[in-house]
């Protein structure tokens, strides 16, 4: 069953590019790259040494969910004002995409210090700091979505969501469901991205999903190349509005682009590793365009999840064969990761505002660092740099560990 | 279009008063099984309701499955497939890849030994940062992370279990509970899906969880003390693993499951907690006829203010309400509060029965008049008034 557009009326956007949408846009067009050495923490004795670290005003010295919720605010407010809903409450719901969120070592550290001993036990004897205190609150999963919901004056209970690295396109997906059944005529949705803290790093490298060319940070993400080796991790934000057509026409917004369709897959298969049969992916894809009442031939341009490792990239491009066929070696497909790194819970909403800038502009982002093409993925990766094309119809994939699949189809226009 | 009916046709419960209906309706009209099941010793001042058996051979009987997640995920998985069990769902290809999975969901274990190492070896150190780098490059398991992230939870239930529809993980302490079950029945009364498993777990046994509610001072330290009784630090934690399969009437009807209860309706509110903003949020959504008995299950924390102003609420309602807090009995699951007490709530209608008071106050005095109807608060210890209302199908 096609179910109705959503109209996207504001994007919002801040990586390690810089912060808002224009500068974004103009740096990701210039095939310019955010990936750089770590400064934020000592990095002796890492296996990766390099990210996309949002270190401005002050953000590197903050908690992971105090970046989130700054990050997120700025965006917030970048697309609320295109939007043209001023600063009034907003009327619509919330939906964040956010990473888990855990105490860091500084405040471990800390409490450890005042303790009798090292141990949890007597660190547990000295803990309160009250209901307000910063240790507490400020690592409840709850609190970065409270305060966005204050600070936007969003309507009912915030809904913080995770899929891993399909986190933001998870929540765009809840906030179009909810629009279309008529629960709300217009959504907030954020996705937010902090996590470069020195265990996450580590936990990541353990992992092997990390690129480790801690020699050449700008060049190290290779989506789609021979010489790929994983993925860099890497914060940002960006919010979208999004409203029912009727809402947005109603107030005389003029949509930038519209939500066209939704499709998800849980893949059965594997922790880390997708069912090497791509079924589950070419699901998730099949179920947007379906959702969206689109063939594939309606689409004009993907927006890959693109990470830049050695399975993902294959798997994708595997998915698109299926989906596509002979077209498959035609269609533009790039991957923004290239430049702005691996932001996770943040990328399907990051990637999505792209999408919406690739249709406004008619310019395709490239995927940079492509000196190596691999001869298993025979695909138009937009190499290194960036071109003007046609483009009405954005497929934007999203996959997360964990098999949780996520694709997007997005339009120019609403039919 | 005319609003779906949603009914719930499988609930699987995992805590410290056992597994299943028969286990829970048995132990909670029994004072010493509550009693016996509180553990106040291994984290003494403080007090934990500890899962103490699992058999995890009944539906995680890989090795490779087992290890891939600590006791917090095993719960979850345990209880969904209780769950997809009793709805006739579990092993069925066709109906698990049309079967929509919204976990709510903190986080997984630390290695706590490992972190106790690291805060002992950093003293005296010029370089504490660079230690921390070394130690925990060495000392960390590769793949414990995975046994950490929040999503993997509902990604364990869809690799373990074979749930294949859809996979979202929503996180919040208490407003996840409630919001997994909201979102799952909005989207079945408006023809957004047919049959979802909703799921959330809690392991209370882990010092690093306790540790998190210290900070703020939740926690019940001393003597253990009725919930209604309690100081602002009046919290104890409770492992549980819930889960409940929601579906469509027509759907449920189409291939012969019974209904255990009807998901009546489920708000929340969310409000600023100034004295009072939490009752009026609740009352606005509290909307029921009077006249039907009613069961009430509390999801009250037992922490200060807002455990007595739900108290208060509650006692100012319509008379005749049976209310009971049942975290006086399992803990307090934070994520897992409301599905839990959603899924006690269904056995009580489905059999009619209200178990006894399980506090001396006032407000749990009046008896077991077979309840038609249940409410389910999911009041957050710090935000989020959640309502569930499940009727006799």
């Amino acid at each position: 069953m096609t179910a109705s557009p959503v109209a996207v009326t504001g994007i919002g956007i801040v990586t390690s590019l810089g912060e808002g949408t224009e500068a974004n846009w103009r740096a990701l067009l210039a095939g310019r790259s955010g990936i750089r050495r770590i400064t934020r923490f000592p990095v002796d004795g890492l296996k990766v040494t390099f990210g996309g670290a949002v270190d401005h005003g002050g953000l590197g010295a903050l908690t992971v969910a105090g970046r989130c919720f700054a990050m997120g605010r700025a965006v917030a407010a970048e697309a609320t004002a295109q939007a043209g809903l001023g600063d009034a409450a907003f009327a619509g719901p919330l939906f964040l995409a956010l990473p888990p969120i855990e105490m860091e070592w500084p405040q471990r550290r800390r409490i450890a210090a005042r303790a009798a001993a090292p141990r949890y036990a007597a660190m547990l004897a000295v803990a309160d700091e009250g209901p307000e205190g910063a240790d507490h609150v400020d690592f409840l999963f709850g609190t970065v979505a409270d305060r966005l919901a204050r600070a936007f004056g969003t309507e009912g209970a915030p809904i913080s969501m995770s899929t891993a690295c399909a986190s933001g396109a998870t929540a765009i997906q809840t906030a179009v469901e909810a629009i279309r059944r008529g629960d709300c005529a217009r959504a907030l949705v954020i996705g937010s991205e902090g996590s470069l803290q020195v265990e996450a790093l580590i936990r990541f490298g353990l992992l092997s999903a990390l690129s480790t060319h801690n020699e050449d940070p700008a060049g190290a993400s290779r989506p789609f190349a021979r010489d790929r080796d994983g993925f860099i991790m890497a914060e940002g934000a960006a919010a979208l509005v999004l409203e029912s057509p009727a809402a947005a026409a109603a107030r005389g917004a003029a949509p930038l682009a519209y939500l066209r369709g939704c499709g998800e897959a849980a893949d059965t298969f594997h922790r880390t590793r997708s069912n090497p049969d791509g079924s589950a992916i070419v699901r998730a894809i099949a179920g947007a365009l379906a959702d969206a009442g689109l063939p594939p031939d309606a689409v004009d341009y993907v927006n890959a999840h693109g990470t830049g490792t050695p399975e993902n990239d294959k798997m994708e491009c595997l998915a698109l064969q299926a989906v596509f066929g002979e077209r498959a070696t035609r269609l533009p497909v790039s991957s923004n990761k290239s430049m702005i790194g691996h932001t996770l819970s943040a990328a399907g909403t990051i990637e999505a505002a792209f999408s919406v800038l690739t249709m406004r502009d008619q310019m395709l982002p490239p995927t940079i660092n492509h000196r190596e093409p691999d001869p298993a993925i025979p695909l138009d990766v937009v190499p290194n740099v960036a071109r003007p094309a046609a483009v009405r119809t954005v497929l934007s994939n999203s996959f997360g560990f964990g098999g949780q699949n996520v694709s997007l189809v997005l339009s120019r226009d609403a039919g | 279009m005319a609003a779906r009916q949603v009914w719930i046709t499988g609930v699987g419960l995992i805590s410290a008063l056992g597994e299943g209906r028969d286990a829970h309706l048995a132990a909670l009209a029994d004072p010493g099984a509550v009693a016996a099941a509180r553990d106040s010793a291994s984290f003494a001042p403080f007090h934990v309701h500890p899962i103490r058996h699992l058999d995890l051979e009944r539906f995680m009987p890989r090795r490779g499955d087992q290890r891939a997640m600590g006791p917090w995920m095993q719960y979850g998985v345990h209880a969904s497939g209780l769950a997809l069990a009793e709805a006739g769902v579990l092993g069925d290809a066709a109906l698990l890849g049309r079967t929509h999975l919204l976990a709510a969901a903190a986080g997984g274990e630390r290695d706590l030994a490992l972190d106790e190492e690291i805060l002992a070896g950093l003293a005296g150190r010029e370089r504490p940062e660079a230690y921390i780098n070394t130690r925990l490059t060495e000392g960390l398991r590769p793949t414990a992370f995975l046994a950490q992230l929040s999503n993997m939870f509902a990604g364990n239930v869809s690799i373990v279990l074979g749930v294949a529809g859809s996979s979202r993980t929503f996180m919040g302490e208490e407003a996840a509970g409630v919001e997994i079950v909201r979102v799952a029945w909005r989207r079945i009364a408006a023809g957004q899906g047919d049959l979802f498993l909703v799921t959330a777990s809690y392991n209370a046994a882990r010092a690093d969880m306790l540790l998190l509610h210290q900070t703020g001072g939740r926690l019940l330290a001393g003597p253990w003390r009725g919930l209604w009784d309690r100081p602002a630090g009046g919290m104890t934690l409770g492992s549980v693993g819930v889960a409940l399969v929601l579906e469509a009437a027509d759907h449920a009807r189409a291939r012969g499951a019974r209904p255990i209860a009807r998901l009546a309706g489920v708000a929340h509110g969310w409000s600023d907690r100034r004295p009072g903003a939490a009752s009026r949020a609740a009352a606005a959504q509290w909307d029921l006829p009077a006249g039907v008995p009613t069961l009430v299950l509390s999801g009250a924390s037992g922490a200060g203010p807002v455990t007595a102003e739900e108290h208060a609420f509650l006692a100012g309602r319509a008379e005749g309400l049976a209310v009971r807090g049942t975290a006086a009995a399992l803990g307090h699951p934070v994520e897992a509060a409301f599905p839990a007490n959603l899924g006690l709530a269904a056995w009580c209608v489905d059999a009619g029965i209200a178990f006894p008071p399980l506090a001396t106050d006032p407000i749990e005095s009046v008896g077991s008049a077979a309840p038609r109807r249940a409410v389910v608060t999911g009041w957050g210890v710090r935000r989020g008034e959640g309502l569930g209302v499940l009727e006799a199908p």
